[in-house]
Formats: C-alpha cells, structure tokens, sequence
C-alpha cells in the first residue's frame, strides 16, 4: 500500500513576508562599532513609495549595509499599519518613525534611548523645515535637498541636538544663506 | 540657463524618466558630464555639479569620483563652495576612505576661520565623520573653541569633543576642565551640549564621575530653574520649557546618582518636584516624566518616590496615546523583578492592553503579563492569557505558548487544571508549541495517576474533532493506546464519560494512521497505540492484527518497522505480549527539557538555544532503542543492556525498549540508566542495598549501598562478601566507614565479580557496624540477584 505523506504539518503562516521585527542575529557592524556608542545611529527620509529623499548617518558604515539598513528600514516601516505605535525593535535599535503627509521620519537608536524625546525631535526637524520653506512638502525636500541638510546640521551635530531653540536655527540658516548669496552676488554667479 | 536651474532641471529631468532604464541613461549622461566639468579648472560651475552628483548618490548610484572633488571644494575661499564640499565630505567620505585624511588640514584651518559660519562647517563635519587621527590632531583646537568663543559655536565645540571622545576615550581628560566651566553658561544650546558631554566623559571614565559628582547641586538649580520658570517663548514645546535640555540633565543626574547615596538624596527632592509639576497631556511632557521615572528607578530614591514612579507608569497605561502605553510597558517590564508588587497593582490594565489592536503594544503586554504571574494570580491570569492565545498574531504564538507552559509548571494549583490548560493550549495553537511539548505533557499525564480516565476521556473527545493539531494527536494516541481500557470501560467520575464500542476507537486510531493530516512521528503514535489496545480491548484483536500486518509494507521505513516487529510479537513472541504492552509506571521528571521551566518573561532569544539542544539530543534515542528492539527479537533470548529500564522485574528492560513510542517520548526525557537494585539486609535502621551491573559474559559489577535512617551516625562500617569457589571476587575501596543519620547520605562499595564456570551465583555478605554504641554483627545470604541470572 502506498502512502503519500505531506510535506508539512499544517501551520499556521503569516501572509506578508516581512522583515522580522526581533532580529536573532546581529549585524557585525554593530558589533564593531559598539564602542562608539552613538546614541543616534542615523536619519532617513523617505517617501510612501520607498524613495530615499534624505539619509544622514552617523556612525561610519560600509555603502553596502547602509542600502540593506535603508531597504529593511522601509519595508518594516511601510509594512505599518495607520494607528499604530510608531516605536519599533529592530536587531538591537530602537526604531522611531513619523509620518508626515507622504513622508515618513526615521530614525534609529541606541536602546537607552527616550523614544518620547526622539519623537519629539523628529517633529522640531519637521517644524524646521516648514519655518524655512513656509508649508514645506515633499517635493519642496527633493528639489532642495542640499538646504534640508544645512537646515538639519544646524539642528543635529553628531547625532545630538545642538540647539533648543528653534529661533536660532532659523536665524542661522538664514545667515548662511545670506553669506551665500552675498558670495554669490559678489562672483556674480548663483551657487547651484 | 543659470546654473541654479540646471541642477532642479537635472532632477526634473530624472524624476520624468519613465523607467529605470531610462533613469540610468539620462545619470550616466550627467555623470559623464560632471567627471568631465570636474577634470577641467575652476569655472565657478564645480559646487552645482558636486551637488548634481550629490543627488545622484542618494538615489544610490556610485559617487566615488566625487570625493577629490569635495577635498579641493573645502579648500575654496569660497563659502558657497566650501558649504557644498563640506556637505559632500560628510555624505561621500567616512573614515574609512583615504581622502578624507587630505581635508584634516582644512578643516583645522577653517576651525580658525574669521567667520563663524565657516567655523561652523568644520566643526559639523569634524563632528560627524571625523576619523580618530584626525580627532586627535584637531583636539587642542576644539579645546580652544570651547572655552573662549561665542556660544554659537561653543555648543558646536561641545558635541564635537563628544564626537572626539567617542573615538578616542583617552582625549577625554582633555576636555574635563573645559567643559566643568560650561554649566555655568545661561544659553541652552550651550548648555545642552555642555551637559550631553559631561554625560559621556562621565560614563567612561568613573573619576571623572566622582569629580562631577559635586556638580550636582548645580545642575538641580539648573533644572529647578527650567520646571519653574514661566512661560519662555523660545524654549517652550507645548508647556514645558525646553524639554531637551530637561532630559540630557535628568539622564545625567541619573549617572551620577547611581549607586551613591549623597548624589541622590539631592535629587530626590527635585524628582518629585518635577514628576508632579510636569504637564503629561503631550509628547513632550511625557518624555520628561518618563525620563524622570527612569531616573528615580535607577538611583537610590527613597521608597515614596519609587512608589510614586510606578504610579506615573500606570496612569501612562491608561493614556490613549498608544506610545506612551507602549513605552510604560517597557518601563514596568525592566522594574517588575524589583517591584513586583507595586507592579501588580496595575495588573489589570496591563492585561486590557493585550487586547490592544497595535502589535508591538500586545508584544509588550504579553511579556509583562507573563512576567507577573504568581501563585495567586494564576487562575485569572491564565483565563486572559489562553484568551489572547486564540486571537494573537501568529508571530505571538510560539512565545505565547512558552510563556504559559513555563507559568503553568511553576504555579499550576492542580494536576487537573494543569492538565486542561496544555490540553487548551494544544487545541488553540498546537502547530505553534516546542516539541518538548509532547512529552512533557505524556510525562504529566502519567504522573497524574487519578486523573487516567478523565484524561482519556478529554483526549478521546479532541481526537474525535480533529486530528490536524500534531502535538495533540500524538498525545491523544499514546493516552489511548495506554489507557484505553479506562475509555472502554465507560464511567468516569471526573467528566461525562464516553459510551464508546472497541470498533470506534479503533476507528479513531485507523483514520489518523490513514490521513494525510499525519505526520510520520503521530503515525508511529498511532500505530503503537493499536497494537497497546490488542492487550486492552476484548473482541477486535483480529482487527488489530490486519492494521499491523498490512503496515508491515509500509513504505514508511520506520513504521513499516514496527508493524513487522508488533507482528512478531503477535506471531512468534505472543506469549510475551501481554508483559510486553504493560501499564507503564510513571516516568521520572529528569528531563533536560525542564531547562525551560526559566523565569516565564524570558524573551524568545533565551528559548531558543535549549530548543535547538533538545533537537540534537532526539535523534540519538531512537537510534538506540531501535538497536534495542533488534537485539529484542534478535533471537539470541539475550537481554540488552540495562538501558532505559525502569522497573525491577526481569522483563523490565524489554517492556521500554517494545514501544518504540515511548522511547520517542523518553527521547525528550534523559532517563538515567538505574541498574536494577534489591534491599539485602534491613535492621537497626541500616538498609543495604544491592545493584548489579553486568559488564561481559562472565563478569559482574556488584554496588553496595548502605544508608542509615536512624537519628545518629553509624560508625565503623565493613562488608566483607563470599562467594563459591569457582567463582573470583574483588573487593574495592568502600566510600567510608560511617553513615550519615537520617539518610542524609551513604556508603558504597564495589564488589567485581567474574563467574568464568557459569556457576549458580550465591553470596554471603557480612556487616558490621557500630551504632549508638552497641556493635552489630550480621550476615545475610544473597540467592537470587536482580538481573537474569546466568
């Protein structure tokens, strides 16, 4: 008599491939770079359909696990749904995430971290923005990425906040570009 | 065209690119171009191109050729240039390349630049990729900067020597003097940095911790200043003034609080002062109170204060701001082994939580319920618990299920409701528990000698529903197969007994064995459970007999194996059978598989490698058992070596090594050889206990085992043996000579023995010991040994 066996038992599976939110193995550059301890390790921006619109990273790491770091960091985070938590555990970071209209905050920290604080830090970046652009969107951030980053270096310096107050941000974008234009209008030449 | 527009021209153009082909073509295009603007002189184009290529970068094309580029834009005169060169150093070059070496130079110049703006730009890329060579050149600078420049680039001075220090600890010493002076500074981005790199010169190095340690009043007055302070326009995020700052002073009020007694009785006060003024209605103030909490938590804080903290954690459990339930969870998770009680008290809202919709705050509510069950607890708790199990995510279910058998095991108030619960959880989610899971349960179930039929009857009745869920299967066959007499029989007290006819239940056992639900393990379940039933049951015999005959041409290996085997035993060894498919005793609790039984919080990471030792140790049982079998029905009537053998009787070591089941189940268990052994000599509250191991053919390993169960030791203890004449005895060494009281301990010796003639195997043994003072003498003659005799 022959008997057909099935290959599994069955069981119950998720439907979505996902990226696992508990992680059992580390990634070695964790482990290398552990005695930076960085509480900040990096911040992406990216749009609803996955693309990248700003990445500052600040711990240094090879191109290659900054594009699997970015494409994990998107799926898992776009994988959310709506009124979720926006704290997640990923390998060994925290993972704080916001979205704002079509764009989703991001960013990744040491565990000791205060979620709370790094939310709060993501929406002052937000509001930066908005100050310097006047109702910044989506695209306002593509075409003039190079200013969302001096707006963001004012902000963070090494993956800490440098200054508190939103004021002096601004005052000091703006005084940068002054200097700029003043350059420019002295060579005769627009920078970009 | 003004440059300006080409670069958004540039990205307008990309972006209308229809495919990614066409992406690549027109990025291929443009970096020809910018390689080839790069390769020419200066024409006051090279900042907009680097910037193109900037922008390609970030959609992930190579930029590699840029970084030269970024090296000479840096040493511009120009701060448009250098602002975009810099821009490119911190995106394009990290300490790994070469050429970020080549901007050290510039950047120190810039440090000196005459326009802050520029000094600025070098601190933040310095701050930012700065490799530790180039750190320690440019130290003394940033040292400079930080005592005697404008704020605006004090605090830029002050997380780059974080930076530094990060790097290269040892620069830390540097910095100490420096940044001591910065606390008394009144602008807040000043102040930040100040505190952020106290914060790090503190947590790695514990002198400097104890110097800092008397900034501690300051940095109260500081805080103080910040939650009492009215309304500051500049700082102020939703009520509370400048939050940031608030948290940097709270975590390192922490660091310098621990473990230190002065240190934190100065900050009691101000705890409590900002843990009630502080506003939670928003994000903001919830972080400062969550920080708080933390604080208290970790110093010495007296017990009101900790109370008080555990309090603020249970009103955030009721926020409806998910993320504050969240993060409170994560809190109460890291206190609960210190403050169970006071966790306990929130117990219920905790437990509301796992019903919550958002995934990561039902992980957290499930571990922290885990967490807090308890003797008391337990009924309640499991009743939610087994409630979450049949609606959790599936990425839940095998943790939820080691959570509640860990918490069943430790605290279960029966057997009957320990029963059950497995018996739950396995009929909710059985494709998501471990495979100790099995026999475990088996293990239970035999200990729980009263409860057989109520037992049966349950698993009869879950067998009947269904039979997909593997581990419940497989478990319902063995009950049946072992107990099937009880199910039989018809009355229970426990529960509403089944009225079931010898056919249905071999019925049951036929359609498992038959369907393709079935794994080849529950099959061998299954089969052993028919053939077990031929001694149990009356009238169908005969059906046994066909299903075991025509599983002999399985083409399953293993079952085809036992069903020739059962044959046999049907045919040649019937005689046997009975003894053979005897009632087991109940199993020893052993089990490596115990190891499990850890604090029931444990994470997954913990389970996870006793999982995978559990795996390894299975498949080496059966390979010995089935060697057992053979030698079995080898033919050569020689008994195997005294493996698994459980009982004293002469066919003790056949009727484990029959069911090839049970040595499946027993292959979870680590069953400790036990040689059979028999009481000698009993008197005066000595025993004397005898075990024998055979070693060859001809030789034999007598153990001598003296225990006192009197109240006082016995002293002076000998054995000495005899034996007949053909036969050759060696004493060894015993143990000692006195035996603990209350059989708090005991005396071995071991006796060889080598019987080459193959002589009836008597021994005289005489003992002599002193006990309360009187000496005994006796000798006991031993005729018969626990093992087959030759």
């Amino acid at each position: 008599m022959l008997f057909i066996y099935p290959s599994l038992c069955p069981t119950v599976r998720p439907t979505m491939p996902q990226v696992p939110e508990i992680s059992m193995a580390l990634l070695p550059f964790i482990n290398n770079y552990t005695h930076l301890q960085c509480k900040m390790r990096f911040l992406l921006l990216f749009s609803r359909q996955g693309k990248l619109r700003l990445q500052k990273w600040f711990t240094p790491i090879p191109e290659r696990e900054k594009k699997k770091i970015t494409r994990d960091m998107t799926t898992m985070v776009l994988a959310r749904k709506p009124r979720s938590c926006n704290f997640l555990h990923w390998k060994d970071l925290k993972i704080v995430y916001k979205r704002y209209a079509s764009l989703y905050f991001c960013c990744g920290l040491d565990a000791e971290e205060n979620e709370l604080l790094a939310l709060e830090m993501l929406h002052r970046y937000v509001e930066l923005l908005d100050k310097y652009f006047g109702n910044v969107c989506e695209l306002d951030i593509i075409f003039n990425f190079e200013k969302a980053y001096f707006i963001l270096d004012e902000f963070l310096l090494g993956g800490e906040v440098q200054e508190t107050s939103k004021l002096v941000v601004a005052r000091s974008v703006e005084a940068s570009d002054m200097l700029q234009e003043t350059m420019e209008e002295y060579m005769s030449k627009p920078a970009f | 065209m003004s440059p300006s527009v080409r670069l958004q021209e540039m990205i307008r153009v990309i972006r209308g690119a229809r495919t990614q082909g066409e992406e690549r073509g027109v990025i291929q295009r443009e970096c020809a171009a910018i390689r080839a603007q790069f390769r020419q002189a200066d024409n006051g184009t090279r900042s907009h191109n680097l910037a193109k290529l900037l922008y390609v970068h970030m959609l992930g094309y190579p930029a590699h050729f840029g970084q030269m580029e970024c090296v000479r834009l840096i040493a511009s005169p120009r701060y448009n240039e250098k602002r975009v060169g810099y821009l490119g150093a911190m995106m394009l070059l990290d300490e790994k390349q070469d050429a970020s070496l080549l901007i050290t130079n510039s950047i120190k110049n810039d440090l000196s630049h005459s326009s802050q703006y520029v000094q600025s730009l070098a601190l933040c890329t310095l701050g930012c990729m700065g490799s530790a060579e180039m750190c320690r050149d440019l130290a003394p600078e940033i040292d400079r900067l930080l005592r005697a420049s404008n704020s605006y680039i004090k605090k830029k001075a002050a997380l780059c020597a974080v930076h530094i220090v990060r790097k290269v600890p040892e620069l830390g010493e540097l910095f100490t003097p420096a940044s001591r002076s910065l606390l008394s500074e009144k602008n807040h981005g000043v102040l930040h940095g100040a505190v952020v790199l106290i914060t790090e010169l503190c947590e790695r190095n514990p002198e400097t911790l104890e110097q800092f340690r008397k900034a501690v009043p300051e940095l109260v007055q500081i805080m103080k200043g910040l939650v009492m302070s009215g309304y500051s326009p500049e700082h102020n995020v939703a009520g509370i003034s400048d939050p940031f700052l608030q948290v940097r002073i709270l975590r390192l009020l922490r660091i310098l609080g621990r473990n230190n007694e002065t240190a934190s009785d100065a900050v009691n006060d101000l705890l409590a002062q900002v843990a009630t003024n502080t506003d939670s209605s928003k994000t903001a103030g919830s972080a400062v109170l969550y920080e708080t909490v933390l604080t208290v938590m970790d110093i010495k804080s007296e017990s009101g204060l900790r109370v008080l903290a555990v309090n603020i954690l249970g009103r955030f459990l009721l926020n409806n701001d998910r993320n504050i339930r969240y993060i409170s969870m994560t809190s109460l998770q890291k206190i609960v082994q210190t403050d169970h009680n006071a966790v306990q008290r929130h117990r219920g809202t905790i437990v509301d939580c796992l019903k919550d919709q958002d995934a990561s705050v039902k992980r957290r509510a499930l571990e922290l319920s885990l967490a807090l069950v308890s003797a008391v607890n337990i009924r309640s708790l499991m009743k939610e618990l087994l409630l979450f199990l049949s609606s959790c995510p599936p990425e839940l279910r095998a943790h939820t299920t080691s959570g509640i058998f860990n918490a069943a095991e430790r605290y279960a108030p029966s057997q009957r409701w320990h029963i059950d619960t497995i018996l739950h959880v396995l009929t909710t989610a059985g494709g998501d528990v471990r495979d100790e899971t099995v026999p475990n349960l088996i293990q239970l179930i035999t200990t729980a000698t009263e409860l057989h039929c109520y037992t049966v009857h349950k698993l009869y009745r879950a067998l009947i529903a269904d039979i997909s869920v593997q581990s419940l299967v497989q478990v319902a066959c063995w009950c049946i197969g072992e107990y099937g007499d009880l199910l039989l029989r018809g009355e229970c007290e426990e529960t509403e007994p089944v009225q079931v006819a010898e056919d249905d239940v071999l019925d049951a056992l036929e359609t498992v064995l038959q369907s393709h639900m079935s794994s080849p393990a529950t099959r061998g379940f299954a089969l052993t459970a028919t053939m077990k039933l031929s001694t149990r049951i009356t009238h169908n015999v005969d059906r046994i007999r066909s299903i075991v005959s025509i599983y002999g041409s399985c083409i399953d290996v293993e079952l085809q194996q036992r069903a020739v085997e059962y044959n046999a035993l049907f045919k040649k060894y019937d005689h046997m059978r009975a003894a053979v498919l005897e009632r087991m005793p109940v199993i020893d609790k052993s089990s490596p598989g115990h190891t499990n039984g850890e604090s029931a919080g444990g994470s997954i990471k913990e389970m996870e490698p006793t999982k995978r030792t559990q795996e390894v140790a299975l498949p080496q049982e059966p390979a010995n058992q089935v060697c057992d079998l053979l030698d079995l029905l080898g033919g050569s009537g020689e008994p195997p070596q005294p493996s698994p053998a459980l009982s004293t009787t002469a066919l003790g070591p056949v009727s484990s090594t029959a069911g090839g089941d049970l040595l499946d189940l027993l292959g979870g268990l680590d069953v400790t050889p036990v040689p059979p052994s028999v009481i000698v000599y009993e008197k005066n509250g000595v025993t004397l206990k005898l075990q024998t191991d055979r070693q060859t053919d001809t030789g034999m390993t007598i153990t001598l085992t003296a225990t006192n169960s009197t109240d006082r030791e016995i002293t002076s203890l000998t054995l000495q043996a005899a034996v007949p004449k053909s036969v050759q005895l060696q004493m060894k060494a015993p143990s000692g000579d006195v035996i603990p009281a209350h059989g708090l301990g005991q005396v071995t010796q071991t006796v060889l023995l080598n019987n080459p003639n193959k002589v009836s195997l008597k021994m005289r043994v005489r003992v002599c010991y002193t006990s309360q003072d009187f000496v005994c003498q006796d000798t006991v003659q031993i005729d018969s040994f626990p093992s087959p005799a030759w």
